[in-house]
């Protein structure tokens, strides 16, 4: 435990150094960004549209007890801006991208071609995990952006549409509750997930070991202690941020 | 003649298990050495001292005369340029074509523009026998055919000194032979030192000349396979002669 955390470190601090320090690797960068963002976008698209709508409905449920239906949209756009857009995409990203990383440098630790990498003088840390954490840093808080609409756009489907809640109602007291901060708050805790997930699945991946059954452990560990991680972390930054 | 690699007295372990213990080594420039030793004895190990893959609980790898244990990791890659290093799995980038594979050290290490590198690529494929070859994927290709893009890779930066950790294991007699062909013309045409380990002992009579054997963490003996097949050894005549009975002991 202690000496995982320690390697976590290591590997963090090291990948760092070399996001700072030549020769930068744009097309590395890209691809990750096009990997971890772009190719994310449609499921986290998906996720959050469920999510919004169920929310929308669970809410009606609850607030029609008391007659707050005209809450409705503001609950919904709280909780997606400030909690569950940013933690939805963080665990379905984890689950897309982050195992596919720890899969992919795992198979290559494997087949030695992390060595071959050291070998030809190419530092595999620099090659292999800068570019992924910083895309990770810098596309998730973009996916949260999309995450956070389409989610009050489902809210708002469910809601004004399905439950016949009034329109303006509903999205004036969005405009009335929601702040810039609420937003703000997500997209920080977002880059925080992002680093969380990519540097868990580079670190379960560069200490694979044992073979096709290693990089199918090293997977499934990245994907539980990701997600683990960021929703530990996801209370200890709200905590912090209240 | 000044060795271009020397080991001296280094001991390695890995838990419980000593794998090396007090071994030295010298290897002489542009010569083929084989280093010959039984199955997990350690001859991976030490092939990845000599390249500063692992380094030594207590000892001295000198490359050129450069002592590289206390060396930190930036100074090693330096050293590594002087390397190159046939894996055993030819360990080729599997996202990437076989001329990818090949141009990428030159990429990584050269300021070529990508005419030149292709020229280079092309040329180095074609020595190997894989011209035509170049847009396929690894996956694509079978273990001989990876060896040799792996080989081409390992010579694509003309390196002083090529290794080789079994290059034929796996291969059939054919391929093998042909592998055993392209290690001594990497010697003649490159004048490279090759250094090959294997426990394939045909192979080893054919290009070596130099071997070493590898038994207990140890090199026991050394010289020309002359030398070698006329050793007084018993471990090392029950080695070549591939015998079931001897002071081998089998862990």
């Amino acid at each position: 435990m202690v000496t995982e955390i320690g390697r976590i470190a290591a590997l963090f601090s090291e990948a760092c150094v070399w996001l700072v320090r030549p020769p930068w690797r744009m097309r590395q960068f890209f691809k990750q960004m096009e990997f971890v963002g772009v190719r994310s976008l449609f499921v986290v698209c998906l996720t959050a549209l469920f999510t919004g709508m169920v929310l929308a409905l669970q809410t009606y449920y609850a607030f029609r007890l008391f007659s707050a239906e005209s809450l409705v949209g503001a609950t919904v756009a709280l909780s997606m801006t400030r909690e569950l857009g940013p933690v939805i995409t963080a665990l379905m990203v984890t689950g897309r991208a982050g195992s596919a990383i720890a899969a992919e440098i795992g198979t290559m630790r494997v087949t030695e071609q992390v060595d071959a990498l050291t070998v030809m003088a190419i530092n595999p840390v620099q090659y292999l995990v800068s570019p992924r954490l910083l895309a990770g840093f810098l596309m998730l808080p973009l996916l949260t952006v999309v995450s956070d609409l389409v989610g009050i756009l489902g809210g708002y489907l469910i809601g004004v549409k399905a439950l016949g809640i009034n329109s303006g109602i509903f999205m004036n007291k969005i405009y009335e509750l929601l702040t810039l901060d609420d937003i703000y708050e997500g997209l920080y805790k977002a880059a925080v997930f992002g680093v969380i997930l990519t540097l868990v699945g580079c670190y379960k991946g560069f200490y694979t070991y044992g073979g096709a059954e290693g990089v199918g452990r090293a997977t499934t560990e990245a994907v539980v202690l990701s997600s683990v991680l960021i929703l530990a972390s996801d209370y200890v930054m709200t905590a912090l941020m209240m | 003649m000044q060795p271009i690699i020397e080991l001296k007295n280094i001991h390695k372990r890995f838990g419980e298990h000593e794998v090396l213990k007090g071994l030295d080594i010298a290897i002489r420039p542009g010569m083929v050495s084989v280093i010959i030793g039984g199955s997990g004895g350690g001859k991976s190990v030490l092939l990845k001292h000599v390249i500063g893959l692992l380094k030594p609980d207590e000892g001295q790898v000198f490359v050129e005369g450069q002592d590289t244990v206390p060396l930190p990791e930036r100074e090693l890659t330096e050293i590594r340029k002087k390397f190159g290093l046939l894996f055993q799995g030819a360990a080729l980038f599997d996202s990437m074509t076989v001329e990818e594979n090949v141009a990428f050290p030159l990429v990584e290490h050269t300021g070529l523009n990508a005419s030149e590198i292709g020229r280079i690529v092309a040329q180095k494929l074609a020595s190997v026998g894989l011209s035509g070859h170049g847009a396929k994927l690894p996956s694509e290709l079978s273990g001989g055919m990876r060896k040799r893009v792996g080989l081409a890779r390992a010579v694509a930066l003309d390196p002083k000194i090529v290794l080789f950790d079994e290059p034929t294991s796996g291969l059939d007699p054919v391929m093998g032979a042909n592998i055993n062909d392209l290690i001594l013309r990497t010697r003649d045409e490159f004048g490279a030192t090759c250094v090959v380990i294997s426990h394939d002992i045909r192979a080893t009579f054919a290009i070596a000349d130099e071997i070493f054997m590898l038994y207990d963490g140890r090199i026991i003996a050394s010289g020309t396979p002359e030398e070698i097949k006329n050793s007084a050894d018993p471990v090392v005549q029950q080695f070549i002669q591939g015998k079931a009975e001897g002071p081998i002991r089998i862990s």
